[in-house]
């Protein structure tokens, strides 16, 4: 099958620490896939991975098929993945607009900054895609002023900006209010429904059981079992992860 | 990379416009205005209580003359400080900047032109400037040493390594008036005004453009704020770094010749006396010591008025006794000004 993003036997260690065990993870396309585990389970040392941030030790990493060696943050955005970082990754003393272009400012003919076109675009999305309504927040607000769930906003905005093939989105609900969280798993289908590939890590199975096609399940840097949402029900998954955290194993 | 943006950028209609108003003004312009602010405070203060020296063109034209050689470095001193980071080692590098120049000078006695050779020498000088200041940085990025201990390693390193190279030795440098650098860094246009100045001035500008319209810039402020953030968002956090101190190097090296120029003469002892003042003007003009935050119009100010207080307390009338007393006092209340702006601005 042709898979968007693969591991193949992806292992890695920290030292002595052993994060990832032989991981076998496919991402299909047009697929929204939920992931799902502990706290130190693994799940962000696998998106570190993907996103190029972390070299795996040992394994591949294929991306429609074709091995990537040495992948780092740069290549894999070229290779169109965008990340939502649990972090969020924003620099708070900064402006929005450096925000929305952090890492990829765009530049003009003489290759200064090209910010009058920075400022409409952040302009632009503030109106259309964050629902920023305030007439106090401008592209020159700091983001530091800014709501958790404003915060959250402008991560997802800037990963949609740039046309992304795969977004990843890690623990994006955290520290968002009931009525962002609504808006984030609509946001999470609208991927879908563009045709594009998401992973969606979350420590809640609700949100991660309404928004994805499959859920894969990790434990203790393994994989410990994976189902399509259509199969299971979401008891039968609440029931299944609280046994895996006991005993480390779904059945 | 900005080619994968192009994608919703073409549906561009809505153009930003800034309305004015007086409380954004203020709260982006905050920490320049404060600065702006002082150097105004204090400079009608001191035409005040001393109009002679003050309301006289002789006084500014000192000033131009002997400020520019540290003003200088404070400029890259400043993106360093922005970028979370610092550096003491300049004074050192701006020592052994004029021992690649003696030893280049005397080492080309072939040469049969001495302006070639002082040329062939200042080359030698900058380029020297520069390796200290790299391997600064690769100390500091490589090994991950916080760089405030680092540079004070290296800063005692570099000032030993000018001892033993020269010998402790001072010389004449008298042959440079023969070559036209010297005209060009240390002259006076029209018998006045002074070239360092010109350079700090160009300095300053090409300065800004790198920090306020340049990616280099643009990394550095994102580094000093969040470095995890920055390289999440895949910003070389490393080479960034290091050349924000190959910066300080290459102008260190820069300062130091034109300050041995000035006098036609090298003392082992260069740079000396530099440090405290260079980093003065940084965190007077408003440069957060936990870095993200500063600007060069801050720092190029605070180091007119770190240039002046000496001058200005002669001429005031008191004896020279107090002006570190002075220094001091506005430095330490310059910085509760910054600290309560960037409070109140956000």
């Amino acid at each position: 099958m042709d898979y968007r993003l693969e591991l193949r036997n992806v292992s890695k260690l920290f030292g002595e620490v052993q994060a990832l065990e032989n991981i076998n993870f496919q991402l299909g396309r047009n697929e929204i896939v939920g992931l799902l585990g502990d706290n130190g389970a693994g799940k962000s040392t696998l998106i570190k991975i993907l996103t190029g941030y972390h070299q795996p030790t040992s394994g591949e990493i294929l991306f429609n098929g074709q091995k990537i060696d040495h992948l780092t943050v740069p290549k894999a955005r070229q290779l169109g993945v965008e990340t939502v970082f649990q972090e969020r990754a924003l620099a708070e003393l900064q402006t929005l607009w450096r925000n929305i272009f952090l890492g990829r400012e765009l530049q003009n003919k003489w290759g200064l900054l090209d910010i009058g076109k920075m400022r409409d675009e952040t302009y632009r999305l503030m109106n259309e895609s964050m629902g920023f309504t305030s007439s106090a927040v401008s592209p020159d607000s700091r983001v530091k002023t800014f709501s958790g769930g404003e915060k959250q906003g402008v991560a997802i905005v800037r990963a949609l900006y740039f046309d992304a093939e795969i977004i990843i989105l890690d623990e994006p609900t955290m520290g968002l209010s009931l009525k962002e969280t609504a808006k984030l798993i609509n946001f999470v289908r609208g991927i879908k429904k563009a045709g594009k590939s998401a992973v969606f890590i979350d420590h809640n199975v609700v949100h991660v059981y309404n928004a994805a096609d499959r859920i894969v399940v990790i434990d203790r840097g393994r994989i410990a079992g994976q189902f399509l949402t259509k199969d299971i029900s979401l008891d039968m998954l609440m029931e299944k992860m609280i046994r895996v955290a006991e005993t480390g194993n779904l059945d | 990379m900005s080619s994968q943006a192009t994608g919703k950028t073409s549906s561009t209609s809505q153009h930003y416009k800034e309305t004015f108003s007086l409380s954004r003004f203020a709260r982006v312009y905050g920490a320049q205005l404060g600065i702006l602010g002082v150097f105004f405070g204090l400079w009608i203060i001191f035409i005040v209580s001393a109009p002679d020296t003050f309301l006289s063109s002789r006084i500014y034209f000192a000033f131009m003359s002997t400020i520019p050689f540290f003003a200088i470095m404070a400029i890259p001193l400043t993106m360093v400080v922005i970028a979370g980071e610092m550096d003491l080692s300049f004074p050192s590098i701006m020592g052994m900047g004029m021992v690649a120049f003696a030893f280049v000078y005397e080492g080309t006695t072939s040469i049969d032109n001495i302006p070639t050779r002082v040329f062939l020498a200042f080359v030698a000088a900058l380029l020297c400037g520069s390796l200290i200041g790299w391997l600064n940085g690769v100390i500091i990025v490589r090994f991950g040493i916080p760089s405030l201990v680092a540079t004070i390693g290296t800063q005692f390193f570099w000032r030993g390594a000018v001892l033993v190279l020269i010998e402790g030795r001072n010389f004449s440098l008298s042959y440079v008036k023969e070559s036209f650098l010297y005209p060009a860094l240390v002259g006076k246009i029209g018998g006045y005004f002074p070239m360092q100045m010109i350079w700090l001035i160009l300095i300053a500008v090409l300065g800004w453009v790198l920090l306020n319209r340049h990616k280099f810039g643009a990394h550095i402020y994102l580094i000093g704020d969040n470095v995890q953030s920055a390289q999440l968002m895949g910003v070389n956090t490393a080479r960034t770094r290091i050349r924000a101190f190959m910066l300080v190097g290459l102008l260190a090296a820069f300062a130091g010749v034109i300050a041995s120029f000035h006098v036609a003469y090298f003392w082992p002892s260069l740079g000396e006396g530099y440090l405290l003042r260079t980093l003065a003007s940084v965190f007077l003009g408003g440069t957060s010591v936990f870095g993200g935050a500063g600007t060069i119009l801050g720092t190029f100010l605070g180091a007119f008025i770190i240039g002046a207080i000496e001058a200005a307390t002669v001429a005031v009338g008191l004896t020279g006794f107090w002006t570190q007393l002075i220094y001091g006092l506005i430095i330490v209340l310059s910085v509760i000004m910054h600290t309560y702006l960037r409070k109140r601005t956000e």
